[in-house]
């Protein structure tokens, strides 16, 4: 970290500064133009100077205003066509990439690795795959910023947002906070450790023995009661959760819904938001029961349930 | 020599035979009770001269603190709370009525030849329910601050700040009403009161930037007014509106938000460019090019202003496709920007063109104008903006826009009609070398931002990393430099008041309505109703280029 | 003539201008009306569109009734006005003032309507904050837009009533001239808080019932 130089440290980093680079160029080469300009035309017919005056030139008319007004209009056409294609080939989450759960609150991060690690303010992931962060806040908006990658997204309460990152380079980086989040916002701050994938496993390994994310789930399926109607044999009629995760649920309502992240969360707090075609909405709300850290494993394990063949 | 307007031939007698509007009446409720459109204009140059240098104080403490990383000048309380201060001092209190209130309140009616607004008694209820609004913040300060930025963003504003959220938020309702006001008045001003012969096509174009401006103030600011109550209710009676353990959505708040607050920037800059357009002709001695393409650019600037809220929230967790629009029409509304700095520099082209003071603020304008704009692209781009978005590059593309644009152009205009406002002509010099100071300390104030912000440093931080330090060091120097030049006009034209030299009615030998008319004009505007018979900017013959002007610009007082 | 001279106001060249002018700045006046309401509208679609069967059980707690009449209150007044206007251009102004009075009478009558449903609705637990009677997320949310969108409309018909009054004592002092601007005024903002009220009835009263 010095103060001229900024790591790309991730692919989105690198294609973010091509852009910016060529932005850069371009909007140079504008700037010195109407400069040059600006300063030629002051001192060329500065008051009293013997340059020639005269109508306009000929040439000079609705058409040049016409022209300019074209020229600009297409070159802002084709920036916009570049960089929107850039962001959407980001923008496409990779399947199965490695998933990590950030809770943020005024103002830590929580971090809870797939394994079960669990960290605050700092962030371990492997480099060269990509990583996807999912997340979300137990108070106000924050937003999880990594210069070095070039990303951020806010992260908010009530809902889960995820950001996708590829690092290239191992290496420390700096975690900010970039949304205004109260009196420690400036102190809500981290690092991000990337390590190769060895030592990354290596790192996983040292920490103390404890459950995965799932196993710690499943602690907290049964102490919740979820098995009392979720469960095999159970008296109540509850939709089955095994190979719930990423399937399309039809909706009492008509429609379908994609169970991902979101929908899960929704079922649990808010259950009857999207009631399954079938069945009753008889499910107690668990909001104000299970914390945002409860959640994410909790998650984790019904995610974990595959269905049975 | 050119250009009578006027039916009567002779030019205009420097001694009117009415008193001027300063001199009709000396009491306190004559001011304070006017309803003489130039005469609030003074109050709220007054008012907000006020709040320019509260917001400008808590400017400098911001950048003491951030003089070194881990400064302890300020507690991080305090710290935010200066930084809201500034924001919502200077965004509703000083940029949003900056130049409508004060040159347009002054300028509309004498340039579209008209006694008066069309509703003299509403516009004096502007005035008030700014003061209103004015008062509730004092409030505010007085209670010990506010700490949610400018931007009142929730759920923080609403469920977990502990500061006088209400009594801000109120103010800025308030003075949301005064802007409304004053939008609609200006309106009716431009449609039913231009004098004979005052065609749409033949309005100066800093009337048709006030109307511009007025239609997005009317249709913007209830927006922002309503998304105010509902935080105001959320916070005061916990009805959940923006809450998400009920059911409610915080991101609304933000769309809500944007919705008024993008526009709210063309409210700033839109008579901003009025009032450059109108300076750069005079001082080039040459018509506007391009006049119909800049009034096009105007009124779409003002449209498309209202489609491209959502560049605001590319970080948000908005849909990524409302992204993909965002960004097309935010590329979209910098067409009709860029075409009007292209309009300009082409007006000087073959001009016979003066330096004198308002000149040398509007290229000051020109140039700050050009990177602000210039980085607003940078900021349209989705990939760029989301790694930049709530850095100091953000901060610094908004000062070039908003400080660099519409402060220069203020100060431009203020000194363009200084002469027509009270009579007296300043310092030129030291006009002059304010501009250049201000030009200079802006730079190196703000660029050293775009730097910080490309680095990652996050706005809003009471302490930083220590890489950061050696660009906020400069930043700190510059504001130096910046707050003298700001308190330098204070002075000389303080002093002009009382020790400079009179005016004529038209010391700069322009075209308008406003310069047929004594300086300072009477109550009433004009002795007989204007008669207009020619486009605007008429300063030369269209097939014989501009003749030499007048050296030096203002002619002093003529001999009686 | 002269009289007319008299009254005019200062920037105005002459009467029919001023008016226009008035009735003008009124139209525009209402377009900022509509994006006020209009921020309202978005909180409540934002809402429904996230929790739609909430928010169709939870208006279904509204009172029909009251609602109801009084929109069919409203849409009398909205009459009334009208007639007022029309007998003051065709030179009835004792006619107009009666139905001043009426109109007056009608949006008393709105408000103390409004009353009796509040005291229900609090009865019935209604208030969206700690003993909310209803469950499920975006009720509350659904309830607390019923609170603010009709408080803010009563605050709208307060105002529509003072300058219903300031009509009245103008027309008893016998001030109150064929199309005078401020009887035009008056009434296209009380058609206005009637057309807001319409669609509040619809979103409010009419979503959670077949």
């Amino acid at each position: 970290m010095n103060a001229f130089y900024l790591p790309q440290a991730s692919t989105q980093a690198h294609a973010e500064d091509r852009i910016f680079l060529t932005l850069l160029i371009l909007s140079g080469v504008v700037l010195l133009l109407v400069l040059a300009l600006v300063i030629g035309f002051s001192i060329r017919y500065r008051a009293g100077s013997k340059a020639r005056r005269g109508p306009l030139p000929a040439w000079i008319s609705h058409e040049v205003e016409i022209g300019w007004t074209v020229a600009t209009f297409f070159l802002f056409l084709f920036l916009f066509w570049w960089t929107i294609s850039a962001q959407l080939r980001l923008q496409i989450p990779p399947a199965n990439a490695f998933e990590i759960h950030v809770v943020a609150k005024q103002w830590m991060w929580k971090v809870q690795q797939p394994s079960g690690v669990r960290e605050i303010n700092t962030l371990h992931a492997p480099a060269g795959i990509p990583v996807k962060l999912v997340m979300t806040s137990q108070d106000v908006i924050h937003s999880f910023a990594v210069p070095a990658f070039r990303l951020k997204q806010d992260v908010l309460p009530g809902r889960y947002t995820e950001m996708t990152f590829q690092a290239t380079q191992p290496g420390t980086y700096q975690l900010f906070c970039d949304q205004y989040c109260g009196l420690d916002h400036s102190a809500m701050i981290g690092k991000v450790v990337i390590l190769s994938a060895a030592d990354y496993a290596h790192w996983i390994a040292a920490q103390p023995e404890g459950d995965s994310l799932a196993a710690q789930g499943e602690a907290i399926f049964v102490s919740s009661g979820c098995g009392g109607c979720h469960g095999q044999g159970a008296a109540v009629h509850a939709p089955p959760l095994e190979g719930l995760y990423g399937s399309d649920v039809p909706l009492a309502g008509g429609g379908f819904v994609h169970a991902d992240e979101g929908f899960l969360r929704d079922a649990i707090l808010q259950p009857r938001k999207n009631v399954p075609a079938g069945y009753e909405p008889v499910m107690p709300s668990f909001q104000g029961v299970l914390s945002e850290d409860q959640l994410v494993p909790l998650i984790a394990y019904i995610k974990s349930l595959k269905a049975k063949p | 020599m050119r250009d009578i307007e006027t039916p009567q031939a002779a030019p205009q007698t420097p001694e009117p035979a009415k008193p001027s509007y300063l001199a009709d009446g000396h009491t306190v409720a004559s001011w304070i009770f006017t309803t003489d459109h130039k005469r609030i204009a003074i109050l709220y140059a007054l008012s907000i001269t006020v709040f320019f240098f509260i917001g400008g104080a808590a400017a400098t403490l911001i950048r003491i603190q951030l003089f070194t990383p881990h400064n302890t000048f300020l507690t991080a309380g305090q710290y935010n709370r200066l930084f809201t201060l500034h924001g919502v001092v200077m965004v509703w209190f000083f940029l949003v009525p900056s130049i409508p209130t004060t040159l347009g309140n002054f300028l509309l009616p004498l340039m579209i030849g008209a006694k008066d607004v069309a509703l003299p008694k509403i516009n004096l209820l502007s005035w008030w329910l700014y003061l209103g609004g004015a008062a509730l913040t004092i409030v505010c300060l007085v209670c010990g601050g506010v700490d949610t930025g400018w931007t009142f963003y929730t759920p923080y504003s609403t469920l977990y700040s502990n500061s006088c959220v209400l009594a801000a938020a109120a103010g800025v309702f308030v003075v949301g009403f005064s802007s409304i006001l004053t939008g609609v008045n200006f309106i009716a001003t431009t449609h039913m009161l231009r004098a004979p012969g005052m065609t749409w096509f033949r309005l100066p174009l800093f009337v048709w930037a006030i109307y511009a401006t007025s239609i997005v103030m009317v249709l913007a600011t209830p927006v922002l007014a309503m998304s105010l109550l509902l935080v105001m209710v959320e916070r005061v009676f916990s009805i959940p509106v923006f809450d998400p353990r009920f059911g409610g959505d915080p991101l609304l708040f933000q769309h809500l938000f944007w919705f008024y607050s993008h526009p709210a920037v063309y409210i700033m800059v839109l008579p901003a460019m009025g009032v450059i357009s109108e300076v750069i002709a005079s001082e080039a001695r040459r018509r506007v090019f391009g006049y119909q393409a800049m009034v096009y650019a105007m009124v779409s600037i003002a449209i498309i202003g209202f489609m491209v809220w959502g560049h605001h929230m590319f970080v948000s967790g908005q849909s990524p496709f409302a992204s993909v629009v965002f960004s097309f029409l935010s590329f979209i509304v910098a067409v009709p920007s860029a075409i009007k700095v292209f309009n300009w520099t082409a007006t000087l082209y073959r001009g016979q063109i003066r330096f004198a003071a308002p000149m040398l603020y509007a290229l000051g304008f020109l140039g700050l104008f050009t990177v602000g704009g210039l980085t607003g692209l940078f900021l349209a781009v989705v990939p760029i903006d989301v790694a930049v978005h709530d850095t100091y590059f953000i901060v610094a593309h908004f000062h070039y826009i908003m400080v660099g644009g519409t402060v220069s152009a203020f100060f431009a205009g203020l000194h363009y009609w200084w002469p027509k406002i009270t009579g007296r002509l300043y310092s030129e010099w030291w006009a002059k070398f304010a501009a250049i100071s201000m030009f200079l300390g802006f730079n190196f104030t703000f660029f050293p931002q775009f730097i910080l912000g490309y680095l990652g440093m996050p706005r809003r931080y009471h302490q930083y990393p220590d890489q950061f330090q050696i660009w906020n060091v400069l930043s700190s120097s510059g504001a130096v430099v910046l707050a003298v030049a700001y308190l330098l006009p204070l002075a000389y034209l303080t002093w002009s008041l009382f020790a400079g030299r009179r005016a004529n009615a038209n010391p700069w030998d322009a075209t308008g309505l406003e310069w047929t008319t004594a300086s300072p004009p009477p109550r009433a505007n004009f002795e007989t109703r204007p008669r207009v018979t020619s486009a605007p900017y008429d300063y030369h013959d269209p097939d014989v280029g501009p003749t030499q002007p007048n050296q030096p610009p203002r002619q002093t007082q003529a001999a009686e | 003539m002269s009289q007319s001279a008299q009254l005019l106001h200062e920037p105005w060249p002459d009467r029919p201008r001023e008016t226009e002018g008035y009735v003008f700045a009124m139209w525009i006046f209402l377009a900022t009306e509509v994006l006020f309401f209009g921020a309202l509208m978005a909180f409540y679609t934002v809402n429904r569109w996230a929790h739609p069967a909430a928010v169709t059980q939870a208006a279904a707690h509204t009172d029909f009734w009251f609602g109801t009449i009084n929109t069919a209150i409203l849409l009398t007044s909205s009459l009334t006005i009208a007639t007022a206007d029309r007998a003051l251009e065709h030179g009835l102004p004792r006619l107009a003032r009666l139905a001043l009075w009426l109109t007056l009478a009608f949006g008393l009558g709105f408000l103390v309507t409004k009353g009796f449903e509040y005291r229900k609705d609090l009865e019935d637990h209604l208030w969206p904050s700690a003993a909310f009677a209803l469950h499920g997320a975006g009720a509350r949310p659904f309830w607390g837009f019923y609170w603010i969108a009709t408080a803010v409309h009563a605050v709208h018909v307060t105002i529509g009533l003072g300058l219903i009054g300031r009509l009245i004592i103008l027309s008893q002092r016998r001030m109150l001239r064929p199309r005078q601007a401020s009887m035009t005024v008056t009434t296209l903002y009380w058609h206005f808080v009637d057309v807001v009220w319409v669609v509040l009835y619809a979103l409010l009263y009419l979503v959670g019932r077949p």
